[in-house]
């Protein structure tokens, strides 16, 4: 047993990094499928259908990657994975990419060896308590019991702000967001913690959402976005420019209902032309065909739409745009130029 | 290898001989098969030192030393965020120490209760008995840990429904709170002679020792048998239930000051409390000043953090540093040299008796007070007991059952009851057999404990193995670790068992 663990240790990383070498477009190429890590089950972000076909904001990044790549929006893998098997599940190339509420930090970035891309969802982390506990403020919660997923940023924020505010909690550690309703649910908890999308999500599947309010105070810069493994920088531009080209379509009015059309004949506008393909070769400049945008617009429309059809207002999620707005609209989603 | 020289100077070694030569060939197989493994694992390290370089990532166990940042619920040490990677670790294997400790007390009751039992002649508890261990058996006990701790979180009131008009209420005196959040019981706390009774006790331990030696020795030289139990009895409880009241008599009713910094002389503590912005209250942890001077906060709804320093002295050197800003030293210690211009407040508290039990009581959100044992705690204690008890209940009855009967006959012949022919005759001949599987039960039961994540209990592999881990990115690093500590707890487990083991076996003389 003793034996095992530590040459399981040794293969795994052995195995690990021998996929981190290899060039992953090559590998998603020959295999024909995206192998995308996603969350276990989150409402409007990623979770299976009533069919099994998983949907939602974090998978439509890995739908439209795959469309850019593969031409085929279900050529994904979906691979769920906990807020602790997450990095390793990328790392060991288990997955090709991680579209998981992910947020971006210095040492992620650097010492964890990984690429953000960018932001797909400019959040923060909130708290929800049951409304009969009458608890109006975070800071009203000393010595409360409070849920929190393990092994993400969430943990290290609420030790950081009980701290700060000189007041004294009792962790409960949960592994799944299931995990954390459940026990919020039964009381073992009095408060669940996370990023104020995933309590809203979360919120959102309750059987009486009114008896529940998500606290005013945003304790953290939450800033989610897909990552790849470090060193793979082609592969790092492919997933990065195919989420540009989601937020670029929304700006310039690219939807998964006219891009068919705007796509067949170069017009009136350059940007739009070299996106699309009617102009210049964007797609050869790394490694794909010259449709690859046109597919991953098609495969779910532009960032906006899948803003509205997942999490936005007329979802029983009902997030607003808010700082997710285009930067044209005064929020913080922009798109570098397509030139 | 170097035996393959020590072979007898023969005349006319031919290297065939290796092969076809019984006297060489299971040899040379063994140095092969050497070979082979020594070449497979420096593949293994060495494909594992380029891949990580290749990835950027270095091995080095500096991490431990860094910031943790995470907060663990349950500590048997003392630790918060600010504590380093290597102290969360710490926390995790005292962690799971304690759950592979209390399991392991508690499975081996089980199992020779339930073994001893499925061997009944009462049909009805010998089949409760085979149900007990056939289910236990052989269901994961992965099941068994989410099953308990279900039970506890969903089927228990939650601590609000304690509140007046709630439909929950403490048990044995209000003691007791069985709440989702886990079963709070009274906590002891030490206060003056503490020392003095834990020596009483240790040596009426002693005491008990003799005693039984000196019952057995009688017994065997004269055949008369002394009450060995009353008399354990006896002298494990009414030395230290003498010590103990002679010593509350002393220092139980004596008052000590309540200090201040800040005050003036004389003042309530009330009149403090309102004119400080924050309460700062030093004490020792678990002594019974810091348990009365709580009680007086609360009993007057004052507010305050509490500030835990080691003893006295150390008390005084915070109040001098600003830490903290009231505390309670005997009446012995002049105040005049307490520093800081401390004065005596009004109110006084009790110096408590040497041992005092501080009750949960419902505070804001949950009990504050008392002993917290955690759902997860009891959860995973139960289910690997009653897990790895179904298997030592079988080992129990096959080492009963492996003693000819004719031993229980001639004891029976010699009209000893059926419960001392058990304890006096067949047991200590079933330990033989019995011991050497329970060495690995005991091992599996440590190393099941490490399914603790399920159910958020935080031991070694939680804290270590995941949440370091993953903030960290040190894989490599907090996997060996970890498997290097499941491998020291193995083998000082079994070193112990095999040390008993010894004792217990037939002696040949
Ligand atoms: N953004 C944080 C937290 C991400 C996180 O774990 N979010 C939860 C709640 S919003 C989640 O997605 N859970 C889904 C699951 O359990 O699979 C991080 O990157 O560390």
């Amino acid at each position: 047993m003793k034996k095992s663990v530590l040459f399981g240790a040794l293969t795994t990383a052995g195995l690990a990094a021998g996929a981190a070498q290899a060039a992953t477009l090559d590998d998603v190429k020959e295999r024909g499928e995206l192998n995308c890590g996603v969350v276990t089950g989150l409402a409007g972000f990623g979770a299976p259908d009533a069919n099994g076909v998983w949907e939602g904001f974090d998978v439509a990044v890995c739908r439209a990657v795959a469309a850019a790549v593969l031409g085929d929006p279900m050529a994904v893998n979906f691979v769920p994975t906990t807020g602790q098997t997450r990095f390793t599940a990328l790392a060991s190339g288990e997955i090709d990419m991680l579209a998981r509420n992910t947020t971006w930090t210095f040492s992620r970035d650097t010492d964890l060896k990984f690429d953000f891309v960018g932001v797909n969802y400019y959040d923060g982390q909130g708290f929800i308590v049951p409304t009969a506990l009458g608890v109006s403020s975070a800071k009203d919660l000393d010595g409360a019991t409070i849920c929190i997923q393990t092994g993400t940023t969430t943990e290290l924020n609420l030790a950081d702000f009980f701290r700060n505010n000189n007041i004294s909690y009792e962790p409960v550690p949960v592994e799944t967001n299931a995990e954390g309703q459940q026990q919020y649910l039964a009381g073992a908890c009095d408060a669940y913690t996370t990023d104020a999308s995933g309590l809203a999500a979360t919120r959102a599947t309750f059987e009486n959402p009114g008896d529940h309010v998500i606290l005013p105070e945003i304790i953290s810069k939450e800033p989610l976005g897909p990552l790849v493994r470090h060193g793979d920088n082609e592969w790092a531009d492919i997933v990065r420019w195919t989420l540009n080209a989601l937020i670029a379509a929304e700006e310039y009015g690219v939807t998964s209902a006219n891009v068919n059309e705007l796509a067949s004949a170069p017009g009136t506008n350059p940007e739009v032309n070299r996106l699309l393909g009617t102009e210049g070769e964007l797609g050869g400049m790394i490694g794909l065909e010259n449709d690859w945008a046109k597919n991953a617009i098609a495969a779910g429309g532009n960032y906006g739409e899948i803003f509205e059809k997942n999490i936005g207002e007329n979802t029983p999620i009902g997030l607003a745009r808010g700082l997710n707005a285009q930067w044209t609209n005064g929020g913080l989603i922009y798109a570098p130029p397509f030139r | 290898m170097t035996t393959t020289s020590d072979a007898p100077p023969k005349a006319g070694f031919r290297p065939s001989q290796l092969i076809y030569d019984t006297r060489y060939r299971s040899l040379t197989i063994q140095v092969i098969a050497f070979i082979a493994l020594m070449l497979g694992l420096s593949w293994l390290v060495s494909n594992t030192i380029t891949n990580l370089s290749a990835l950027g990532k270095d091995f080095d166990f500096g991490f431990l030393g860094q910031r943790a940042g995470y907060d663990i619920n349950q500590r048997l040490i003392e630790y918060d965020s600010t504590s380093t990677h290597g102290r969360a670790a710490l926390v995790g294997i005292l962690n799971t120490l304690l759950i592979a400790v209390l399991g392991c007390v508690l499975a081996t009751i089980v199992g020779v209760l339930a073994g001893v039992l499925r061997l009944s002649k009462n049909w009805l508890v010998a089949k409760l008995m085979a149900i007990y261990v056939e289910g236990f058996r052989n269901i994961p006990v992965l099941l068994w840990i989410l099953l308990i701790f279900a039970l506890m979180t969903e089927a228990t009131p939650q601590p609000r429904d304690f509140r007046e008009g709630g439909d929950a209420s403490m048990i044995l005196g209000d003691t007791i709170a069985i709440t989702n959040r886990g079963v709070f019981i009274p906590a002891p706390f030490w206060g003056a002679g503490a020392g003095i009774l834990l020596a009483v006790f240790l040596v009426s331990l002693v005491a008990i020792f003799f005693w039984r030696r000196y019952a057995h020795r009688t017994q065997e030289q004269t055949g008369r048998i002394l009450p060995i139990g009353w008399g354990t009895l006896g002298l494990l409880i009414v030395p230290t239930a003498v010590a103990f009241l002679a010593l509350g008599m002393t220092s139980g009713r004596v008052t000590q000051p309540v200090l201040a910094t800040g005050a003036t002389e004389g003042m309530t503590l009330a009149d403090y409390a309102a004119s400080q912005q924050t309460i700062n209250a030093c004490a020792v942890p678990f002594s019974t000043e810091s348990l009365n001077l709580r009680r007086l906060m609360r009993s007057q709804e004052i507010r305050f953090n509490y500030v835990a320093v080691e003893d006295a002295a150390g008390a005084l050197t915070a109040l001098e540093a600003g830490n903290c800003n009231i505390l309670s030293l005997p009446a012995s210690v002049d105040i005049a040299t307490v520093p800081a211009g401390a004065v005596a407040l009004s109110d006084t508290i009790r110096r408590g008796m040497p041992v005092e039990f501080e009750r949960p009581v419902l505070g804001g959100f949950n009990f504050e007070g008392g002993l917290q044992l955690r759902n997860s705690l009891i959860a995973l204690w139960l289910a690997l007991s009653l897990y790895t008890g179904a298997f030592i209940a079988e080992n129990v009855r096959g080492g009963i059952l492996s003693v000819s009967k004719g031993q229980t006959e001639a004891a029976f012949a010699l009209g000893i009851k059926p419960s001392r022919t058990m304890r006096l005759v067949i047991l200590p001949q079933a330990l033989r057999v019995i011991i050497p599987p329970m060495i690995s039960q005991y091992l599996n039961l440590t190393k099941n404990s490490s399914l603790a994540i399920a159910v958020g209990y935080m031991d070694v592999r939680s804290t270590l193995g995941g949440i370091t881990i993953n903030q960290t990115g040190k894989e490599l690093e907090g996997m060996l670790l970890l498997g290097l500590f499941y491998l020291v707890t193995s083998l000082i487990i079994s070193s112990a068992m095999n040390l008993y083991n010894s004792r217990v076996k037939l002696k040949e003389r």
